[in-house]
């Protein structure tokens, strides 16, 4: 790591965070999606589409389109775009983008979109052909998909460090809780510790309530100016520090930590901030098993010692640490590449203190974290943004 | 411990027969390199030229030293099993008939992190485990996840069962018993603790040596039959073909010499009549009844081996048409394993030297014994091998040809090739 300091994030403001209200199956395109999460935010700014200069766009299934076509398709003629093929790394990663596009004046408005859709067989599909290594070495391999692989690697984290899937649970059981008051969460129902632990099995150790539910939805918010923002009278969002990385210890046999270990001090470091300051966390919640990696790897414990540290905290909005505060992806789904924007854009909404459901009380401070692309044998895109409190309430 | 596997049970008439699936056969260019180390039975990694590092998922660049000299290399797959999981959901059809499943991520000593099909015998992790590359169902490589030592009933695993064509309890159709091979065969799959063994004999009205020591085996029943005649192949698939899991095509006829030492074509078009024609007789029979069994529970249609001839490979001058007519065979088999695929039913292909029989007796040794062949092919089935080169006249010719095709044509021209 160079000793260089970091630029800082001065002057970003993130605004307008929307949630396309999710569905379990879709007959729509992830195209459709995109276009309701547009929508959704200039809508929510007040602004035409002309005012877009620049856009980020992720989504699997918009093939074979990427965001350039996607530009002809909802009528856009932006002077910076990116498309984003991070899964659930693209949210934290459109960010960092889209905060020095603005900065250096390369765009002003940058509406940063996800959305995917879900059809009965599209998430099969998404899976056999998801990357060279996944088609040769993992596929052919009993065809899990990612249950299979967080099924390995929850199988390695606790028979190496003794957490159980009560600790596992205990997440899971806290963000249904937090679900609860979320309109979009596509799991309404409370869930008890019991129906955790007697789900059916998917792939051993995984059961049911561990493994993330595919679904159809979209994501979005826009990067533009604090002054801009304050012309426009919008709550916005500061962004204090972000970091990402991608294949990280490529020598480890499995992935027991993630690239927010290798970055983690950089992050606190630019940010002026540690993980004690956070209000709320969002961490990419596809199993729970790397949830707690990331809080590890975060630096909200040592490593190796999640376990205590989930026995020791509470992870309901009330609690001593509120996790994935919409309820994550665990209890609201999995919209594809949305799923990473989800935490994101509810981090936005508690610190712009404009949420859907509960208000964590005087959220100031919110840690993302991203984590994406299952390519063979581990997730390979990791990052983190910390956002914070900024005007226009 | 694996159970022992135990004789099917009566097939219900009333239960209908399901359709075969395959596991997922989408691969890469580059991957197909595992596959053609796995059709010989070989586990194979690539290689850097330049680093020694090995790689694995295939690669076009090395990731170490991005090197593209990358040979695919053969190696102990000597590891550790560091993770294991179970599936009881599958997104692909063919698995999710036949969870659960049981698999494992392996750090291998040579470096890379494999993932496999784990063997049931395979403790739990932390713990040494060999992997080997068979072929699935679809004909592609995989890697498995097997015990380091030799474990009882090692074989009669439910997952490893279905990257093999083992013969126990498995009802074979042998087309013809009356060469030495073909009755060696026979011995070697009754010796395999194959149910039934149908063997072919042609003209049943001559007595061959042999045959009545086989007809004694109570595995054993001969039938009349001629690969030449169209009727006979049907007579007999209507007998025995919808209850045929594994067939073996030992009918061949063979005789010395190429083309000037002959007048006419009457020797020739014996050898292509039942050496080629022969074969697309019988795929024509039995393949599409064997296709439709692919999935017919624990003994289905599951292989169909040609006997052919290292001769096919490059002509052996001074057997200039029997070369041939086994070269017209190989192409036809491809032709067949292509179509046998879909219904996962695995298409042999047996490549011998010259076998110490009475039509290569003028041929200096060494020559194979009729049961080194018989033993080759139980071998194969066993360990799910698609190519089979027995013997060292076999070996020897494999790796010149792979050194230099057209040099070794001309050392065959010029009578040093063997």
């Amino acid at each position: 790591m160079s000793g260089r300091r970091r630029t800082d994030y001065a002057g970003v403001a993130v605004a307008v965070p929307v949630t396309v209200p999710y569905v379990r199956y879709s007959t729509k395109s992830a195209h459709w999606w995109i276009a309701r999460a547009l929508a959704g935010v200039l809508e929510g700014a007040g602004l035409k589409k002309s005012d877009v200069d620049g856009v980020c766009v992720s989504g699997f299934l918009l093939f074979p389109d990427t965001a350039v076509g996607l530009m002809q398709h909802l009528g856009l003629s932006p002077r910076w775009l990116d498309h984003i093929p991070m899964g659930g790394n693209s949210g934290v990663v459109a960010l960092r983008r889209a905060a020095r596009a603005v900065q250096a004046g390369d765009a002003e408005i940058v509406s940063c979109l996800a959305g995917d859709t879900n059809h009965v067989d599209s998430f099969r599909q998404t899976v056999a052909s998801f990357s060279q290594f996944a088609r040769d070495a993992v596929y052919p391999y009993g065809s899990g998909g990612p249950n299979a692989s967080f099924a390995f690697l929850t199988d390695y984290v606790m028979r190496t460090t003794g957490i159980t899937r009560e600790d596992y649970g205990k997440l899971c059981v806290a963000q249904r809780q937090n679900a609860l008051s979320f309109p979009h969460a596509l799991f309404k129902k409370p869930l008890t510790m019991q129906e955790y632990l007697e789900a059916r099995p998917i792939a051993e150790p995984l059961h049911l309530f561990d493994c993330v539910m595919p679904c159809a939805g979209g994501e979005g918010f826009i990067v533009m100016s604090e002054e801009r923002a304050r012309y426009l009278s919008l709550p916005y969002a500061r962004l204090l520090g972000t970091i990402e990385r991608h294949n990280a210890f490529p020598e480890d046999p499995i992935q027991y930590r993630g690239g927010w270990a290798m970055d983690a001090e950089d992050l606190y470091a630019q940010a002026g901030v540690g993980p004690s300051d956070m209000d709320l966390v969002q961490v990419y919640d596809d199993y729970p098993v790397i949830s707690a990696m990331q809080l590890e790897d975060l630096g909200f414990c040592p490593k190796g010692e999640v376990q205590a540290f989930i026995r020791a905290n509470t992870f309901t909005n009330d609690g001593t640490l509120p996790l994935n505060t919409s309820g994550g992806q665990l209890s609201v789904g999995q919209a594809g590449a949305a799923g990473g924007y989800l935490g994101l854009v509810e981090a936005l909404r508690q610190v712009t203190r404009r949420p859907l459901g509960e208000q964590v009380p005087e959220a100031e401070l919110a840690l993302v974290s991203g984590f994406g692309m299952i390519n063979y044998d581990r997730g390979l895109c990791s990052g983190a943004a910390i956002v914070g409190r900024g005007g226009v309430s | 411990m694996t159970a022992p596997l135990q004789r099917p049970k009566k097939k219900n008439p009333v239960v209908k027969t399901r359709s075969p699936t395959l596991p997922p056969w989408s691969r890469s260019r580059v991957a197909l390199g595992m596959t053609a180390a796995a059709a010989e039975g070989r586990l194979a990694l690539q290689r850097c030229g330049a680093c020694g590092a090995f790689q694995y998922p295939p690669r076009e660049a090395c990731h170490q030293c991005l090197c593209i000299d990358l040979p695919w290399t053969d190696m102990a797959g000597e590891g550790e099993l560091i993770s294991q999981t179970t599936l009881l959901h599958s997104h692909d059809l063919y698995f999710r008939e036949r969870v659960p499943w049981r698999l494992g991520m392996v750090k291998l000593d040579a470096g890379p992190t494999v993932v496999v099909h784990l063997h049931g015998d395979v403790g739990a992790p932390p713990e040494r485990v060999r992997v080997a590359a068979r072929l699935d169902r679809a004909g592609m490589a995989v890697l498995v996840g097997l015990p380091q030592e030799e474990t009882a009933h090692m074989a009669d695993d439910r997952q490893l069962r279905e990257f093999t064509a083992d013969p126990k309890f498995r009802r074979v159709f042998v087309t013809d018993g009356k060469t030495p091979t073909g009755q060696a065969v026979v011995r070697a799959l009754v010796a395999a603790g194959a149910d039934l063994v149908w063997v072919g004999h042609a003209e049943p009205w001559k007595l061959s040596p042999g045959l009545s020591a086989l007809q004694a085996l109570p595995q054993v029943t001969l039938l009349p039959l001629d690969v030449t005649d169209l009727r006979s192949i049907k007579d007999v698939a209507s007998q025995v073909g919808p209850k045929v899991d594994i067939l073996i095509n030992t009918a061949e006829y063979h005789r010395a010499y190429g083309i000037g030492s002959r007048q006419g074509t009457d020797i020739a078009r014996m050898e292509m009549d039942v050496n080629y024609l022969g074969l697309l007789r019988l795929a024509q029979e039995f393949g599409p009844v064997m296709k439709a069994r692919g999935a017919d529970g624990q003994s289905s249609a599951v292989a169909w081996v040609n006997l052919l001839s290292i001769f096919a490979l490059s002509n052996f001058p001074s057997h200039g048409t029997y070369s041939a007519s086994k070269a017209a065979a190989l192409s036809l088999a491809q032709c067949l394993r292509a179509e046998m695929r879909p219904a996962g039913v695995r298409v042999v292909n047996v490549f011998p030297g010259p076998i110490d029989d009475e039509w290569n007796q003028l041929l200096p040794p060494p020559k194979l014994a009729p049961e080194a062949v018989a033993k080759a092919i139980v071998g194969a089935l066993k360990d799910g091998i698609e190519d089979v080169y027995p013997g060292d006249v076999a070996q020897e010719w494999k790796t010149r040809l792979a050194e230099s095709a057209k040099g070794f044509e001309r050392e065959l021209a010029l009578g040093s090739g063997t």
